[in-house]
């Protein structure tokens, strides 16, 4: 499956108006929601309104929404604790994230998961897992589900560059190509593993991609900050995925603006390099691409006014929220309901 | 009825759930053509096909991983890690992602699956393939665990986790593979979270889990032949959910309560048995309650040693006289 690669690094690929005006303007606003609600979140901190720990996506939005924007209703996300973009991408509520941040009643799991672990089922966000690499098997299970029922969805699986160096990564890739399984593992390569450049710690330079090979899949490394690269070469890999081409490994370059978490102010950085990555800035380069495309700026700035409503109502919304009550502090440990474990 | 070993127990319970619901896959190292390295998965592969009977790579991540997936979107899925001792290389899944989805989630996510393993020792393997996890496995919230005793309750057991809506650890004790039991023909589907009286006495009551169960019951037949101690046995089967009532109905009884566990003794599950009994039947005790277990050493391969390691029948005997006569 040549085709991934080729159509992803076709010169000016970002010029065939293949994707269309509608996908654009959803991505575009996708991405200017993700870039609002992250740096709210960022702001919440700051007043102490968001609890415990956080790691944002600022800088990497073009990866979640590309991503999701070539999914169908019913394809499986699975996220990391990195989570909040995909959980926006796939169409949550901006104020059952932010709720969740919060630790608010009103947020998606009612305050039992926090940031780290966004769940929609009904938007197909199959969980945001904090264990790194624990969920590249447990999308290849739901896969394996897909393919014993003939079922056609998708299961895409998004992970950091330190993911590629846990065990789980391995085992997910040769189990995935092994059984042929309808699963895409998208690593988000924003070059550092936590707080470490993950070139000091990888044998190789390109951490997912240069280990393809090894489960004979295709190398494929694209520019993670522009949108329409990355919703095709998803597309591609979901079709073939879909085809029963089985999985597809993708590596999307890209950057953090912010640190790891909350607690890192990201000082392992050399001077100028965070200025460079800020003038490919996902966002910028997309609003170029719609005005390329003949997008009006009456279009552009609604959407951007309409997002920012959207999040400031979400954030009232949410600091008006009550704590979740105490009742479902036991609730939902077993199926029953409850948490009894004897009679 | 029939005399089946506890091995083609495990065999007769998955086929029994595959026939019954085409949701039960089942995947594991070497569980489909191999048929199993304990072969007590023999004819699976051939009966259910390659579609539902599927061997994986040596990946107990992967296996417990690709299980949970399948369980979160529909499927029923049965898998096999070969020893419970590499439970400790797939942990994560065990301690951190099947128990913990649906209460992170708020009740979203589902994860009715099984996880079958090779418990226990006896047959020499040493320290890395002869462990007694169940008390790595009963102390985290969100997950059952059941470990039977006897070919028949393989198979009701075996039913009951495949069919609860919850993650089931099912623990099947490599020494009682080869032993034979009386099964009922016919379905046979049990409850988890029922402990059994296998063995009615009035002076004691001795509780035990899968192979210290038939040694339980050997020890009792001896104390009431050869001393008049009259012990009453309870298969514990099931530690999460816990049958505590019928423990405590039978120190009630009996007035006397012995824990006989293979685990090392830290933290066993007599443990929460004897504290269960203290904090609510302490008065009906007549003498200090008494845990017989494994040291807590991690065990040799030696037969010799391994044997002295493990509680024995003597062991029981001498442990239960010597407290009942004091």
């Amino acid at each position: 499956m040549a085709k991934v690669e080729d159509r992803a690094l076709a010169p000016n690929a970002s010029l065939n108006d293949d994707i269309g005006e509608e996908p654009r303007l959803r991505m575009y606003r996708m991405q200017v929601e993700i870039r609002e609600a992250e740096q709210r979140a960022f702001d919440l901190f700051l007043q102490n309104l968001v609890k415990g720990t956080s790691h944002l996506s600022l800088g990497q939005e073009a990866v979640a929404a590309g991503c999701a924007a070539a999914m169908k209703p019913g394809d499986l996300s699975f996220c990391t604790y990195r989570g909040h973009a995909h959980t926006l991408a796939r169409g949550v509520a901006i104020e059952k994230v932010l709720g969740e941040l919060m630790q608010r009643d009103n947020g998606l799991m009612r305050g039992k998961g926090g940031s780290m672990h966004l769940t929609s089922v009904d938007h197909g966000v199959m969980g945001s897992y904090a264990i790194i690499g624990a969920h590249l098997p447990i999308a290849c299970g739901a896969a394996w589900r897909a393919q014993y029922k003939g079922d056609k969805d998708v299961s895409v699986c998004f992970f950091g560059d330190g993911t590629t160096n846990i065990g789980a990564f391995h085992e997910a890739l040769n189990f995935a190509a092994v059984w042929k399984l309808p699963v895409i593992f998208v690593c988000e390569n924003n070059l550092y593993m936590e707080y470490t450049p993950i070139g000091d710690v990888t044998a190789v330079p390109h951490p997912a991609a240069d280990r393809a090979a090894s489960y004979g899949l295709p190398r494929i490394v694209i520019d993670g900050n522009d949108a329409d690269i990355v919703y095709r070469t998803a597309g591609a890999a979901y079709a073939k995925a879909r085809a029963g081409g089985g999985p597809s490994l993708i590596e999307c370059l890209t950057y953090r603006y912010s640190g790891h978490s909350r607690a890192d102010p990201a000082k392992y950085r050399p001077e100028g390099e965070l200025e460079k990555w800020k003038e490919r800035d996902p966002i910028k380069i997309y609003r170029e691409r719609l005005k390329q495309f003949g997008v009006g700026d009456d279009i552009i700035v609604g959407i951007e006014t309409d997002v920012k409503r959207r999040v400031d109502e979400a954030t009232e919304k949410c600091k008006a929220a009550p704590p979740p009550p105490a009742d479902i502090l036991t609730k939902d440990v077993y199926a029953d309901g409850g948490f009894a474990w004897r009679n | 009825m029939a005399e089946l070993t506890y091995r083609d127990a495990v065999i007769r319970g998955i086929a029994q759930e595959m026939t019954r619901d085409p949701d039960v896959v089942f995947l594991g190292e070497d569980v489909g053509k191999p048929g199993g390295v304990f072969k007590a998965t023999v004819g699976l592969y051939e009966q259910f096909g390659p579609l539902r009977v599927r061997d994986t790579p040596i990946s107990e991540q992967a296996i417990m991983g690709a299980a949970m997936g399948a369980a979160m979107t529909g499927l029923k899925p049965i898998a096999e890690i070969m020893f419970s001792d590499f439970f400790a290389v797939c942990f994560d899944y065990i301690a951190n992602e099947f128990p913990k989805s649906r209460y992170m989630s708020n009740g979203q996510v589902k994860c009715p699956l099984v996880i079958r393993t090779g418990n226990g020792g006896g047959a020499r393997f040493g320290a890395q393939h002869s462990q007694s996890v169940e008390n790595w496995c009963m102390m985290i919230p969100g997950l059952k665990v059941v470990a039977p005793s006897t070919p028949r309750d393989v198979i009701g057991l075996l039913a009951a986790a495949v069919r609860d809506p919850d993650p089931v650890i099912f623990l099947e004790h490599k020494s009682l593979y080869a032993t034979k039991g009386e099964v009922p023909d016919g379905e046979i589907v049990d409850r988890l979270g029922t402990a059994n009286i296998v063995r009615p006495g009035k002076d004691a009551t001795i509780v035990a889990l899968a192979l210290m169960v038939p040694r339980a019951l050997a020890a009792a037949e001896k104390l009431k032949n050869e001393h008049g101690i009259d012990c009453e046995v309870v298969d514990v089967r099931s530690l999460v959910p816990l049958d505590t009532q019928t423990i405590l109905g039978s120190v009630a009884r009996t007035h006397r309560l012995f824990t006989v566990e293979e685990n090392p003794r830290l933290c066993g599950w007599g443990a929460e048995i004897v504290s269960i009994v203290a904090d609510e039947a302490f008065y009906d005790l007549d003498g200090p309650p008494v845990r017989i277990t494994t040291p807590h050493i991690p065990l040799p391969a030696a037969d010799f040693l391994e044997d002295l390691a493990l509680p024995s029948v003597d062991r029981i005997v001498e442990r239960v006289k010597r407290s009942m006569q004091s």
